[in-house]
């Protein structure tokens, strides 16, 4: 015993099904220590905290909630690397959490993980909710025939949660079991034993339990075409799992059902023997619920009910957060201000560094109250409903019904809603989601559609008995739902192609969120962004500060010193390519500036225009617009011109802080590349088509 | 228990089969076979989602939903 660690602390994994209560054994054990981390190369968090137990500190780490081990995408991946220690520290001991109730299916990834070898200590959680429903678990048997500890655990309660820790500390005393525990069929046995000497020959994985283990993975998750997305297998073994499988196919044997049906008949077994049923119907009060929340009727007016005060809280709820954070920023810009000199410094720190904090702080509100709407939602079940009632209507545009949350915030601003795409499964439909997202017209375009109509159409202008401000606006609407659904559609055939994944969708018992695991939750959201994007939100707000300041013009008016501006000289460069929208180089800088969150096109046209008023009132801004010319003398501002720029904010990426945060979702740049660069073309050639076609039916005039 | 062979899809609302076999590409049959579908497990259909699609399972004592397309693949007896 040393005072200085030198060696990490032995870890000790928490394993189990989604739904199954995992990550509330997982708070209840740790406390408020957790630690959020990311795996290498994918973006799935990696939750651990600290535990001592009987003065050892181990290190308590929460695997992703799966039904299986198997893997197709080095997401799911993760499971099986943590387990055997492929590339990391092997695991002390491993917790799995199952739900006293569906033993039945949740046994199936507990033996799976004995399988290895590696200590288990069973958690049987919500036995309270089982023995509710007439279901008794004999767990003195359940450890005899699965040769793990087993504790009941009743984990929102925090009932055998220090009995659990005990057994945690004497699992991970324990040492690796030498021999393989579970049976598989006579005709597997060559395969496997042919695969696991490849695997010790290989290296890397010396208990034949582990090799054993690994087989069998490798079994199941190998693509047969090389397309899964899996990292760090050898090519032998690759050759060798192909070799298997054409083997085992000729000689018309199925290696997939032949594992998994001798895992399940164990599990089938042992559910046999350990779980008594009294003959009361289970699941009653879920299905009383179920049969009102996804009805034909009442089921759509709940869902309805529901979306609309999730989407009325984004709206107006976070208003009041965010005209704090705002008005907050302009104090400490104006304090700044005066108290240090004036100077290209205190620029920078005053409309850079300030500025750029306050563009990544605002978002907070938004986020922290969608992620408590979705975690209320999940924890509750009603999310899985969601997903069952609106999935038809989902998957006609290639969406899965799990998109259907995340593409209504969209409404409300993109950041957040690329943020609740973690809770679509596969890779491929959560990318086609976050694609998708900023097409939907958030709240921030709303100023420039408000700006824009009120400049372009008088007051009591009319289409019939309609404004034509209101007919415009909610054109918009429909134009961003059909432009993000239609992209879908064309994503999911080219890019993102695929059938896109089944639906396997468990519907889990509703339940009441546990308040701890919510807020750890939305927390855990606030600050991922807070660092990871909000990092790339701070340096393009300065970069973009740079471009709308430099060069400095010596001692001209706040509209001179813009227009000889980088960006000035930028909006004069592509002047001639939007020209043709309706566009000149003052709308170009316009669009430059709203780069940095759309509503920023409405000031920055004020400086370009050199209008005095503090934006508050933007009545003067209207009428230079309505006065402003091209040179030779046309009007700028017609209303075609306006339905064009409106279009073109509808369509185009105009938001750096999506970029970012798409750039942390997506874990690499490619994708937000991509976006930008496809909703721009679309932005540009939409507006395009709506100002020459216009022009040409003589609409330009207005 | 003589209802004839045929698909999970074909199975009315509340009624009980058991799976014997599951068909189609293989990633789609692996995950339905590790969430408990293999051949030999009891199922019950439960309900219809408003629109006609999913459908809502009783397996193992829990509930599954999935799309018609994977139950056409579910063949029962």
């Amino acid at each position: 015993m040393t005072l200085h660690r030198v060696t990490p602390l032995p870890i000790v994994l928490v394993a189990g099904n989604p739904n199954s209560g995992k990550s509330t054994i997982f708070n209840a054990l740790t406390g408020a220590r957790a630690r959020v981390a990311n795996y290498p190369g994918v973006t799935v968090d990696r939750v651990s905290a600290p535990v001592t137990i009987d003065g050892h500190t181990l290190e308590l780490v929460d695997l992703p909630g799966t039904y299986s081990l198997s893997a197709r995408s080095r997401e799911e991946q993760i499971a099986v690397d943590s387990l055997l220690g492929r590339a990391v520290p092997a695991p002390q001991a491993v917790v799995v959490v199952v739900d006293a109730a569906t033993l039945g299916r949740a046994l199936f990834m507990a033996i799976e993980v004995i399988a290895t070898g590696v200590p288990v200590v069973i958690a049987l959680n919500m036995s309270d909710e089982a023995a509710h429903d007439g279901i008794v678990v004999d767990v003195a048997t359940l450890a005899t025939m699965t040769g793990a500890e087993v504790v009941r655990t009743v984990a929102t309660r925090g009932e055998g949660i220090a009995e659990l820790k005990a057994a945690i500390g004497r699992a991970a005393a324990k040492l690796p079991a030498e021999t393989p525990i579970l049976e598989r069929p006579a005709a597997l046995a060559p395969d496997l034993a042919e695969l696991e000497a490849a695997i010790l020959t290989e290296g890397g994985l010396e208990r034949p339990g582990a090799a054993r283990a690994f087989a069998t993975w490798l079994l199941l998750s190998l693509d047969h075409e090389g397309t899964d997305d899996l990292v760090g297998i050898p090519a032998t073994l690759r050759t060798l799992t192909l070799a298997i499988h054409r083997r085992a196919a000729a000689a018309g044997r199925n290696v997939d059902l032949e594992i998994i049906s001798s895992s399940y008949q164990r599990v089938d077994t042992i559910v046999e023997a350990v779980v008594r049923r009294s003959p009361e119907p289970s699941r009653r009060r879920t299905d009383r619920i179920d049969a009102i929340l996804t009805h034909k009727f009442y089921g759509g007016v709940v869902f309805a009910a529901v979306m609309l005060v999730v989407f009325q809280a984004l709206f107006t709820w976070s208003e009041p957060a965010i005209a704090l954070i705002e008005s907050g920023v302009a104090g400490l810009q104006a304090l700044a201000a005066a108290a240090l000199p004036p100077g290209p410094l205190t620029d920078l720190i005053i409309n850079g560094i300030i500025a750029g904090v306050g563009n990544i702080v605002v978002f907070v509100p938004q986020i922290g109250l969608l992620f408590l709407f979705i975690g209320l939602l999940e924890d509750s079940g009603y999310l899985a409903r969601v997903a069952f009632v609106i999935d038809r209507l989902m998957r006609s545009v290639g969406l899965n019904g799990r998109a259907f949350v995340p593409m209504l915030s969209g409404f409300s601003c993109a950041v957040p809603a690329v943020m609740a795409t973690r809770t679509i499964e596969n890779r491929t439909d959560r990318l086609l989601t976050m694609m998708v997202l900023p097409l939907m017209s958030c709240s921030a375009r709303l100023p420039v559609y408000i700006l824009i109509t009120a400049t372009v159409f008088a007051p009591g202008t009319r289409f019939g008995f309609l404004s034509a401000g209101a007919v415009l606006l909610f054109a918009m609407y429909m134009l961003s739902v059909v432009a993000a659904l239609t992209a879908a559609a064309v994503l999911r055939r080219t890019v993102l192609k695929g059938p896109g994944s089944p639906l396997v969708l468990e519907l889990p018992p509703y339940r009441l969120p546990a308040p701890r695991v919510l807020l750890f939750n939305v927390w855990q959201r606030v600050r991922a962004f807070l660092t990871d994007a909000g990092t790339v939100i701070l340096a393009l707000t300065i970069v973009l500060w740079a471009l709308l300041s430099y060069p400095k013009a010596t001692a001209a008016p706040a509209g001179e010193q813009l227009r000889q501006s980088f960006a000035g000289r930028l909006g004069h460069a592509i002047e001639p390519a939007i020209e043709p929208l309706g566009f000149d180089w003052r709308i170009g800088v316009g669009i430059i500036g709203a780069f940095a969150a759309r509503e920023v096109f409405v000031s920055t046209l004020a400086i370009v225009f050199d209008i005095e008023s503090d934006g508050a009132e933007d009545e003067p801004l209207r009428d230079a617009l309505r006065a402003a010319r091209w040179p030779d003398g046309r009007r700028l501002m017609t209303p075609l011109a306006g339905v064009s720029l409106m279009v073109f904010f509808v369509l185009a990426c105009q938001c750096m802080s999506t970029i970012a945060v798409v750039r942390r979702e997506s874990g690499t740049w490619r994708w937000p590349l991509f976006m930008l660069a496809y909703m721009t073309v679309l932005a540009y050639g939409a507006s395009l088509a709506v100002f020459q076609v216009g022009t040409r039916l003589g609409l330009g005039l207005g | 228990m003589t209802r004839k062979p045929g698909s999970l899809a074909a199975l009315p609302v509340g009624g009980t089969a058991i799976v014997s076999r599951v068909r189609g590409e293989r990633a789609v049959v692996r995950r339905l076979l590790e969430i408990g579908l293999v051949p030999g497990t009891k199922v019950t259909l439960r309900r219809v989602a408003p629109m006609g699609d999913p459908i809502e399972l009783k397996v193992r004592n829990f509930a599954l939903s999935i799309r018609r397309s994977e139950a056409l693949g579910i063949d029962i007896e």
